[in-house]
């Protein structure tokens, strides 16, 4: 278990990502872990690219939570900005497991794929829940 | 006579030989076992009981007329009257044999719950109980129309708070004795008398799983009206625990499970029931476990509860003192080790501790992480989740000082 708090993950929790909030989101949700009551917030700033299909132009996350789940959240948001939503939709958690790439027990497990849990609920939540005047014509 | 280490206790209990699991080591290291308010270590003489039950009368209860039927009957219903000896029930068939405290509490709230909680009537828990103790009592009011309340008893405010609760709608009180996060011992005794001057028709349920297992429980000076607790947690068998009640109660209550067992005559037509505490037995019971459980309380009766409880307290002070040396950490529950039961909850500023009990695992140190089934009383605390250590009688200073050293070097690993 010493893989497990090695530098690349004490680096994204120390000084995550894309940490804070946007001056105009498109949409915003927030989760938890009831296990551990880990929170995330995640805001999405979504645009049509040149092919008229929806994308993450802006991400931004907030929470509190251990090492691993705050660390996923900062390498999943690093990781999705740009990509459209259709694609990110589809991110699968051995994909998030794979950017942590560090051996988890099912326990914290958990902890690491909270963050894309939340993704996923923010971007289901962006149809019905816009913030923006943007966002109709962008989701 | 084994010699005395120089850790300023005077209890000296050495019964680290007598555990099983603590002869194995992970990774070449020893098992650091900080979670007995979770779950206690097994000593040899359960594991021999439970075993022997296995391999040499394994028979079902009641029915048989051969031997071994009859002698798996004997030691089950004598394993019920060393139980009601150990909390020095009234009468043996107080005790009911159920799979732990959590399903004592859903018994009462399912059958005398159901009899007796009508429309605007009222409950009372506390917020920093156990989910065991707060959720049968949520969902009874919510099917009644009864009102649940809530007393504050994290604060020693908190008691009168509870009195003034009582009103002559209250029919159930239902506390802890000990809290399994900050450690707080309720004077059960007091307060039941209080409750009962203010209101001779309440009844009290105490969830005793944290403490039947560390201290002297007398059911008859408690002068509660239901006790719950697990086996598991008291160095016995998991999958068997106890409701104890007072007996006109118990006499009172319909049936809980329904089956084999706990009848008296079935017809297609209508079915009689036995008394309890068969009427609340339903089906095979887990046989081993009941015996388990008598070889739990037959060891803990040669340590001596009083013992217990003093080798806990001796430990707590040890540890307030060890802890209080580290920065940033803050301890929950009592200033007063002498007050306090042998669980400790605690925060250490900037490390999560989910993150903390990961980075003790690598040393085999066991603590436990989260809300320990207290959400309530986490979010009354202002805190998402806290790291927990706690002890029983096979716990040392040396344990203390492991925990000590892995609590620095998780801040060195995790701070930067």
């Amino acid at each position: 278990m010493d893989d497990l708090y090695r530098d690349n993950i004490l680096d994204h929790y120390h000084h995550p990502r894309h940490f804070g909030t946007l001056p105009a989101p498109t949409v915003r949700f927030e989760d938890n872990n009831p296990f551990c009551g880990d929170v995330i917030s995640m805001e999405l700033g979504i645009k049509k690219n040149a092919q008229q299909e929806a994308y993450i132009d802006e991400i931004a996350f907030q929470g509190k939570g251990c090492a691993i789940s705050l660390a996923s959240a900062s390498l999943l948001t690093e990781h999705v900005q740009g990509k459209t939503i259709r694609e990110v939709a589809a991110f699968t958690p051995q994909e998030v497991l794979d950017l942590l790439s560090v051996p988890l027990t099912p326990t914290r497990m958990k902890c690491a794929l909270l963050s894309l849990e939340v993704l996923h609920k923010t971007i289901a939540h962006a149809s019905s829940h816009p913030l923006a005047e943007a966002s109709r014509d962008a989701v | 006579m084994l010699p005395t280490r120089n850790d300023g206790m005077t209890t000296h209990l050495n019964l680290q030989n007598d555990f099983p699991i603590l002869q194995r080591q992970i990774n070449g290291k020893r098992l650091v076992y900080l979670d007995s308010t979770a779950s206690s270590l097994k000593p040899q003489a359960v594991i021999d009981a439970v075993s022997a039950y296995y391999s040499q009368y394994s028979a079902n209860i009641f029915r048989g007329i051969y031997t071994i039927s009859e002698e798996a009957t004997q030691a089950y219903e004598a394993a019920r009257a060393t139980v009601a000896g150990f909390i020095h029930a009234s009468q043996v068939k107080e005790i009911i044999f159920v799979r732990n405290a959590t399903e004592a509490m859903n018994l009462v709230a399912a059958t005398w719950g159901r009899q007796t909680i009508r429309k605007n009537d009222e409950i009372i828990t506390g917020v920093m109980e156990h989910h065991a103790n707060i959720v049968p009592w949520q969902l009874l009011a919510q099917e009644k129309g009864a009102k649940l309340l809530f007393a504050d008893l994290t604060t020693s405010a908190g008691e009168e708070q509870l009195y003034q609760l009582i009103s002559s709608r209250t029919k159930l009180v239902a506390i802890t004795h000990i809290s399994n996060v900050l450690g707080i011992i309720n004077p059960i005794a007091r307060m039941v008398a209080e409750i009962k001057k203010r209101n001779p028709a309440c009844s009290v349920l105490v969830d005793g799983a944290q403490s039947v297992p560390h201290q002297p429980v007398d059911v008859q000076s408690l002068g509660c009206d239901f006790l719950a607790f697990s086996g598991h947690k008291m160095l016995g068998p998991t999958g068997i625990g106890v409701l104890w009640g007072k007996y006109s109660l118990l006499e009172s209550m319909p049936p809980y499970q329904t089956g084999g067992e706990m009848i008296r005559h079935v017809s297609l037509e209508k079915t009689t029931f036995q008394d309890p505490p068969h009427r609340f037995e339903a089906g095979t019971p887990h046989i081993a476990g009941a015996i388990g459980l008598a070889a739990a309380v037959e060891y803990l009766q040669s340590v001596g509860m009083d013992t217990v409880r003093n080798h806990e307290k001796e430990l707590v002070r040890y540890a307030f003192a060890a802890l209080g040396n580290i920065p940033g950490l803050q301890i929950y529950g009592p200033d007063d080790p002498e007050t306090r039961a042998g669980v400790i909850a605690f925060t250490v500023d900037t490390i999560h501790p989910h993150d903390l009990a990961q980075i003790l695992d690598r040393d085999n140190i066991c603590i436990r992480s989260g809300s320990h089934c207290a959400m309530p009383l986490h979010t009354h605390l202002g805190v998402t989740a806290t790291a927990r250590a706690s002890f029983y009688i096979y716990t040392t200073t040396e344990d203390i000082d492991e925990l000590v050293a892995g609590i620095k070097k998780a801040g060195k690993i995790l701070k930067g």
